[in-house]
């Protein structure tokens, strides 16, 4: 097959000559110019050709294909995860903890410093290697694909990507990608031409053509290239993407290379069938890994948050350890020196010289330091990151999220920002790809001033739908609201609801063709089974057009849709149907839509168009030739495209299609017909976000073409700065005069529930802002398919003026954008009250000034205050600078989610950065910290596992800052009975165990596995995620309150420790404590205290948080028995002491139980008057749940939920609203007037 | 679009079977997807109320019991550091403690105020002296106390780790400052009996004090802080030392001195002859001493009736507020519209 299609293609065309305009383009000078800099520096690279062997070795070593993004490597790994250790203060501070352990400074033993610090570092860098090498293995996945590369004899053979050298010739077959640089060799194309999809490198889908030298492009069998030998001379390895400069040496003759002739790394091979190459830049020099930066390491909000709570701990313990400072100074001076039982006199103690109470003081404090240490919670970072680790292997795992087509599921690349993601407020998301699948399909058309395919909006149809559901609530309502009239009103609301429903599905214009009714409307939404094609109506399908009354308008419609393009048809293999490629997905959807309706576009010569058309009058297939005189080409500028061709007869046809706008501008005067009845269908189209072209042809006479013609190839021979708008001003005569035959509406398909996900992200408050490279127009229409935008949206549009532009002077265009700013800006000011909310568009070039410093702040305003913003035409810097400003103006958190390489740098940018792995490129991928296989599953991911993230982590540090406190500040107190001599209430072990054993796990449990409402809650309520953004959770009262929490547990634990203790005997064989009981006592009732407070934080217990709360508490009795019971050289005086003294005790149990009340009776106080008098939106959603138990009160639920989508403006549901609030008014309209009419009536009265 | 919401669907939605073999994969299944069978307690006004008056029935009868054990028990605390030191002296305290050839003994007299049962336990309490201060707590050495002079790496008792060149045994300061005030107590006639066995932990006796290890070289310095200990009886045996070794977790101690196994009658006076020789005057700690007897509890502490009683009547009380308030301000169960004012007041 491959065989036969290529010599088909072969003979076929030399069809990169349709492109007239860059055919005929004389060759830039540009890279002649360059030329002279080759052998200079930074122009020294030599390839030879077809000799890889040369370049393993000096002087041309160049490295191999291997492309490695891992962080570290076997030798530099211990050193540089050292460094990201301790760049932590709280870690410096531990390990300078650990130091002085081994002098005489130290309050604990060595190990009970340095061992949780060995263990929170080990877990850290083990973390790092794992998360490493999870991207060495990606990186060997790369770089293990293989592509055909010459082993001499004319045979090509298998290759991995990464024993490509420098020099081998390589070939790359359709649909492949380029393992490195290539130089372009030759195609399967006679011509020696490539189509190459750029996207992973800058986001453009259009297809980009490349050509190769003249002087090789007979070199396209494998035979041919063993004798090929040629040099290569160009520049060094650089970032550019759209510059080379070089030359090329070949039978002894030097040919300037230029971009053209340069295929990139990770851009891919499209329409072509092969291609060869040869490698100019191998591996870490090609520009695709070139441009790629290292992507930085982002740290979350919150955990930024968290250092400040622990600089405030710290500066907590700097004043506490002074506070002991100052007191050991006095002490020591006023009071010590007179305890004759220290005889401080007898030796000078370092810490205690009352000669010198200063120096004592000093190294006191060095030592209270240390000793308080414990205020920090050194596990924190070792928690969060274990925690962290286990989330996102359960974000990795959620089935919700894996997608069965690409069997890909969701992968957090990095773990470090889970809880970032139930904050984010604004996303910033890629276009093509990302939202759309970058198909096209045919759905609707409008020809001679009918509109075929329905014309029944979705949105009608999703409100009559929820209508439908809520009738009866509807009705209810009403009857409950005003009683006087709810007889009436019920009534009529019921019958009148019937009655819209039936207008809105079956309300037809025409009233022709009831019976294609219901077929139609069940197709709405569903997969077509061509594809590129999805369309119903019995009017046009079967060629039944052929009936239709204005048959000529309907053939030209057609014609037009099967002759102006620029695609090729591709042979499929069973069917008469082909398949077409060409630049755009859009005109394969017309070229697939005109086959169905029977024009079908089956060949293309140079010159010559064939297409088999059904004779209406015959009713027989017939071949039509058209030659193709010129094809003025698509830009952006022009947006319009035209044909010009000459039938069998000799006539002169223009077809043209292009936008509205401009085909309306240049209508004759009699081809208006149809312009009314067309420009109604297209707004429709437009609102429900099909892409639309309006279709035109003119008859020219042959004097006046001939006329033409000569001006145009004056034209297109010119040479220079001025050939552009000669040739546009050629076109602009013959593009006028044309007659209107309708219009077309391709749905530029949308991924897989995108609406429903940008609906529900709407919901939970957050704003989007679309960045897409593509022009204003696609950009519009998906806001509009993805219900960004709405009709009664008020839109401001934001563009240079066209004065502006050609002035190009910065001055003029920042003063005309930031007229046009303040204008919109005093728009909005005045309408703000109004609930309509506002969009804005703008493109790439306004975008420039406007993002200069002048411009900026009042742009960014505006932008903010919108409900959506597009921003079309931009590059993929200017999409990381967007980024980055709205990320420091709003001070938000940002979501960036793309597709292609063009999107890394706003996610290496963004707060989050999401790469869609879907499809096909790894860059996005790559560089992003989530990455997604479907755009739908960002709801499941932030509005179920952010939002549960961001909950989890936050309790998390507050209840570690809690439990840390509870035990430190113990320690301080103590240090007051002991006239602040550093002595120790606890064994050292227990300090050791508290943070790694007998309080870890409860908060690891409450870190992984917490809920506060289950996911279909989440996912139903989205408002819950508001929580996040405004960060309720981890807000500083929150942190304030947790501390006073902490200070006050401490305190009552120790305070009624040392009244319950003191003095007398506390057990009846009359034995009174010492310090080993205290401390054992005391200890037990922080054990249970902080092991019970997370027992209340916790609202989500399975048996794992049972296991671990409950098992930390016995952990604790356990370890009191095991250490009791090892020799007192070992448990000094933990030894017996469970067993002979407190554990036979009352008292003990005694003053656990009322210590562990009272110490969480204050927690316990707030959180039973938060939750009865001022509860939480998840509060009550819990309660909902409970007590749904009793009574399955779906009323409630569903008030709960619209009650939730009141405030979001932008989204399906929201548009679904308007539209309802719409039809309920127009009902309560129509009763009122059918009443009047009822009451005034001479019957009635 | 999820319009039809409500629980049912959720339900639906949320039981996506998935082939599941065995109960271990249907552990895992269900621990990945988040959805383990878990027990979600919200605090409802009842849980709150019954969970206030739970607190509340349970404290109060144990704060009672227990107050009551408190109460049950008799002690009789007589200060005598100041009362001890003749007349002569008063003005000059540390002179007269020093001096060793003024005669120490002192009498005081002890009303019985009560009946005290039989054991009872006296005490010598010490207020303002820092025995669990860093440095003296850490003069000591238990290899030492257990294995003698085998083990003369006695470097952590320092200052008083060796005497003209000789070790000591025990050695450390809390050893040298052992507290030697002597009681004896005489009841109309007759000598009470006091038991002074068994008065330390029988850890300590037998696991840390050595039974073949003997005082050696111990008080000879010319500082002499504290009591001498009887070099023919070995360690395990000097119940005093074994107790004052055990340092007190505050500056205010007790410690057991011996037992009356006598009771003693109400109105009862009882004659104590001490040898008042320990010298707390230098810093002015006081001495005290405690005869006390004991309950189910130890000895007479009212904290703990009094903070079992208040916080359960408090619980009491707050359940009222609590029923009160709910019956004042009802929230309807399940918040209606609360939704609506929640997100309007985060704004």
């Amino acid at each position: 097959m491959p065989e036969s299609s290529r010599r088909t293609t072969k003979g076929k065309i030399r069809w990169s000559k349709l492109y007239n305009f860059t055919c005929l383009r004389p060759s830039t000078a540009d890279s002649v110019v360059h030329l002279e800099h080759l052998g200079q520096p930074g122009f020294s690279r030599l390839v030879l050709c077809n000799e890889p062997q040369l370049h393993k070795t000096k002087p041309h070593k160049y490295p191999s294909n291997y492309v490695s993004t891992t962080k570290y490597n076997v030798v530099t790994f211990l050193p540089k995860s050292l460094f990201e250790q301790f760049r932590r203060v709280a870690n410096l501070y531990f390990l300078l903890a650990a130091v002085l352990s081994f002098t005489s400074l130290a309050p604990f033993s060595r190990i009970s410093l340095v061992a949780p610090l060995v263990f929170v570092i080990g877990i850290s860098m083990l973390k790092e290697a794992v998360e490493d090498w999870h991207r060495f293995l990606q990186d060997l996945n790369v770089n293990s694909r293989t592509v055909k590369a010459r082993v001499g004899n004319g045979r090509f053979a298998e290759k991995t990507w990464r024993e490509l050298s420098v020099g081998d010739v390589i070939k790359v077959h359709k649909n492949e990608y380029f393992p490195s640089d290539l130089l372009f060799l030759s195609s399967s194309y006679e011509d020696g031409i490539c189509y190459v999809e750029t996207m992973n490198l800058d986001g453009e889908t259009n297809l980009k053509v490349k050509r190769c030298l003249e002087a090789t492009l007979g070199m396209n069998e494998d035979e041919e290239l063993s004798k090929f030998k040629g040099t290569v001379r160009c520049e060094d390895p650089n970032p550019n993407l759209y510059t080379f400069v070089g030359n090329l040496e070949f039978e002894n003759e030097s040919y300037a290379l230029c971009p053209a002739q340069v295929l990139l790394r990770d851009s891919k091979l499209r329409n072509t069938d092969y291609i060869y190459g040869v490698v100019i830049f191998s591996g870490p020099d090609t520009k695709a890994v070139q441009n790629s930066t290292r992507s930085p390491s982002k740290r979350s909000r919150i955990e930024k948050k968290m250092d400040l709570v622990i600089y405030l701990l710290f500066s907590f313990l700097f004043l506490i350890s002074l506070v002991t400072a100052i007191s050991t100074a006095f002490y020591l001076k006023y009071e010590m020196v007179e305890w004759l039982y220290l005889r401080l006199q007898d030796d000078d103690d370092p810490f205690f010289n009352p000669i010198k109470p200063e120096v004592s003081g000093f190294r006191h404090f060095t030592r209270a330091l240390i000793l308080y240490g414990y205020l920090i919670p050194i596990s924190l970072y070792v928690s969060i990151e274990v925690v962290k680790v286990l989330q996102t292997m359960l974000i990795n795992k959620d089935i919700e999220m894996y997608d069965e087509v690409t069997c890909k599921s969701v992968r957090a690349r990095t773990s470090n920002l889970n809880e970032e993601l139930g904050q984010v407020e604004i996303i910033l998301s890629d276009k093509t790809g990302t939202l759309t699948r970058n198909e096209m399909e045919f759905r609707k058309c409008s020809i001679a001033g009918t509109s075929y395919g329905g014309d029944i909006k979705e949105v009608d149809l999703a409100a009559s739908r929820r209508m439908n559901t809520c009738a009866e609530t509807y009705r209810c309502s009403i009857d409950e609201s005003n009683t006087s009239q709810s007889f009436e009103l019920s009534e009529f609301s019921e019958a009148d609801i019937m009655v819209t429903e039936k207008a809105i599905l079956g309300g037809r214009e025409d009233g022709e063709n009831q019976s294609t009714e219901s077929p139609e409307i069940s197709t709405v939404g569903k997969e077509s089974v061509i594809k590129g094609f999805n369309f119903t109506d019995d009017r046009l399908m079967n060629n039944r057009w052929m009936y239709r009354s204005n048959l000529f308008d309907v053939i030209m419609f057609f014609r037009v849709m099967a002759l102006c393009h620029t695609g090729i048809p591709v042979e499929a293999n069973q069917t008469d149907k082909l398949k077409y490629e060409a630049e755009s997905p859009e005109e394969v959807a017309f070229l697939v839509a005109s086959q169905e309706f029977a024009f079908q576009f089956f060949r293309r010569t140079q010159s010559v168009m064939v297409l088999k058309e059904l004779d209406p009058s015959s009713g027989k297939v017939v071949e039509r030739e058209y030659k193709i005189l010129h094809l003025l080409e698509f830009s952006s500028s022009r947006k319009r495209m035209s044909v010009i061709v000459r039938n069998k007869d000799g006539q002169i046809f223009l077809f043209c299609k292009g936008a509205d706008s401009i085909i309306f501008d240049r209508l004759a005067e009699n081809g208006k017909s149809y312009q009314e009845a067309t420009a109604l269908h297209l707004s429709n189209y437009a609102e429900d976000g099909f892409r639309t072209l309006a279709f035109a042809y003119r008859i020219i006479e042959t004097a006046e073409y001939e006329h033409w013609n000569s001006i145009f190839s004056q034209a297109k021979t010119t040479i220079g700065p001025e050939r552009d708008e000669l040739l546009d001003k050629a076109s602009e005569l013959i593009e006028k005069d044309l007659i209107l035959l309708g219009a077309a509406a391709v749905e530029d398909k949308l991924q897989k529930g995108v609406p429903e996900c940008i609906d529900k992200l709407a919901q939970a408050g957050l704003k989007i802002w679309l960045l897409t490279g593509d022009k204003k127009e696609t950009a519009v229409n998906i806001g509009f398919s993805c219900s960004l935008l709405q009709q009664d949206m008020k839109q401001f549009h934001i563009c240079l003026s066209k004065e502006a532009e050609t002035k190009s002077q910065v001055k003029a265009m920042k003063e005309d954008l930031l007229y046009q700013i303040e204008n919109s800006y005093q728009v909005m000011c005045e309408e703000c009250n109004k609930d309509s909310p506002f969009a804005m568009v703008v493109d790439g070039k306004a975008l420039e000034v406007a993002l200069t410093d002048g411009v900026k702040n009042q742009f960014l305003q505006l932008a903010v205050n919108c409900a959506f913003v597009i921003c079309c035409r931009v590059s993929p810097k200017q999409k990381a600078l967007i980024t980055r400003l709205v990320k420091e103006y709003t001070g938000k958190t940002t979501l960036a989610i793309g597709d292609g390489a063009n999107d890394v740098g706003m996610i290496q940018e963004a707060d989050i950065g999401i790469g869609i792995s879907g499809m096909e490129g790894m860059q996005a991928v790559m560089a992003s910290d989530f990455s997604l296989p479907q755009f739908r599953f960002l709801e499941r991911l932030l509005i179920v596992h952010g939002h549960w993230c961001y909950k989890r982590i936050s309790k998390m540090i507050l209840y570690f800052v809690y439990k840390n406190i509870v035990l430190g500040l113990t320690l301080f107190y103590y240090e007051c009975y002991t006239s602040f001599c550093g002595e120790v209430l606890y064994d050292d072990w227990y300090l050791v165990l508290f943070n790694v054993i007998l309080t870890s796990l409860p908060v690891i449990s409450l870190g992984v596995l917490e809920q506060d409402v289950s996911s279909e809650i989440c996912l139903q309520f989205p408002s819950l995620y508001k929580q996040g953004p405004k960060n309720i959770y981890f807000a500083w009262k929150r942190i304030i309150g947790w501390i006073l929490n902490g200070v006050v547990a401490s305190l009552i634990i120790f305070l009624a420790n040392i009244y319950m203790l003191s003095s007398a005997a506390f057990r009846q064989q009359g034995e009174v404590s010492d310090v080993a009981h205290l401390g054992g006592i005391t200890f037990t009732c922080i054990i249970w205290t902080v092991n019970c407070q997370i027992a209340l934080v916790i609202s989500h217990f399975t048996f794992i948080q049972h296991l671990f709360i409950w098992g930390s508490i016995l952990s604790w009795y356990i370890f009191l028995l095991v250490y009791g019971a090892l020799p007192p050289a070992y448990s000094k005086k933990g030894f017996h002491l469970f067993m002979e003294a407190i554990g036979s005790a009352p008292v003990y149990w005694m003053i656990t139980l009322i210590v562990t009340v009272v110490s969480l009776l204050p927690y316990f106080m707030h959180i039973v008057i938060q939750r009865l008098f001022y509860p939480l939106d998840d509060h009550i959603l819990q309660e909902m749940k409970y007590c749904k138990k009793e009574s399955i009160n779906n009323q409630a639920w569903q008030r709960e939920q619209s009650n939730s989508r009141k405030s979001t403006l932008i989204g399906l549901s929201a548009r679904v609203d308007a539209r309802i609030q719409y039809l309920k008014e127009h009902l309560h309209q129509r009763t009122k007037s059918i009443y009047r009419s009822v009451t005034s009536s001479p019957l009635f009265q | 679009m999820d319009v039809d919401g409500g629980g049912v669907s959720a339900v639906a939605t949320g039981d996506r079977t998935i082939p599941i073999h065995s109960g271990r994969h249907e552990a895992f299944y269900q621990f990945t997807q988040q959805k383990l069978p878990a027990c979600k307690p919200v605090l409802t006004p009842s849980w709150v109320i019954s969970i206030f008056l739970l607190m509340g029935t349970i404290f109060i009868p144990i704060g009672l019991v227990t107050l009551h054990a408190s109460q049950s028990v008799v002690e009789v605390v007589d200060r005598y550091d100041i009362e001890c030191i003749p007349e002569a002296f008063k003005s000059n305290k540390l002179g007269y403690i020093k001096d060793s050839s003024i005669p120490k003994n002192c009498s005081r007299f002890l009303k019985v105020y009560k009946r005290m049962k039989a054991p009872i336990y006296i005490y010598y309490q010490l207020d303002n002296y820092y025995q669990n201060h860093r440095r003296y707590v850490k003069s000591r050495n238990d290899q030492q106390l257990l294995h003698g002079l085998k083990y003369n790496d006695t470097s952590s008792c320092k200052p008083e780790q060796t005497n003209n060149g000789l070790p000591i045994v025990p050695c450390g300061l809390i050893a040298w400052s052992l507290f030697n005030d002597t009681y004896k107590f005489i009841r109309g006639a007759s000598e009470l009996k006091v038991n002074r066995k068994n008065i330390a932990w029988k850890s300590d006796r037998d696991h840390k004090f050595g039974k073949h290890v003997y005082p050696f070289n111990f008080q000879n310095g010319t500082l002499i802080g504290g009591g001498k200990l009887d070099p023919r009886i070995h360690l395990s045996d000097q119940e005093d030392l074994i107790v004052w070794m055990r340092t007190a977790a505050l500056p205010s101690f007790r410690k057991l001195y011996g037992r009356i196994e006598e009771d003693l009658n109400a109105d009862d006076v009882i004659v104590v002859n001490l040898m008042n020789n320990y010298n707390t005057y230098s810093f002015g700690g006081k001495k005290k001493l405690v005869l006390s007897t004991s309950s189910w509890l130890g000895g007479k502490n009212d904290f703990l009736g009094v903070a079992y009683i208040s916080v359960g009547s408090s619980c009491i009380f707050v359940c009222f507020v609590f029923i009160l308030l709910h019956m004042k301000y009802p929230r309807p169960y399940g918040g209606h519209n609360l939704f609506v004012l929640e997100q309007e007041r985060h704004l």
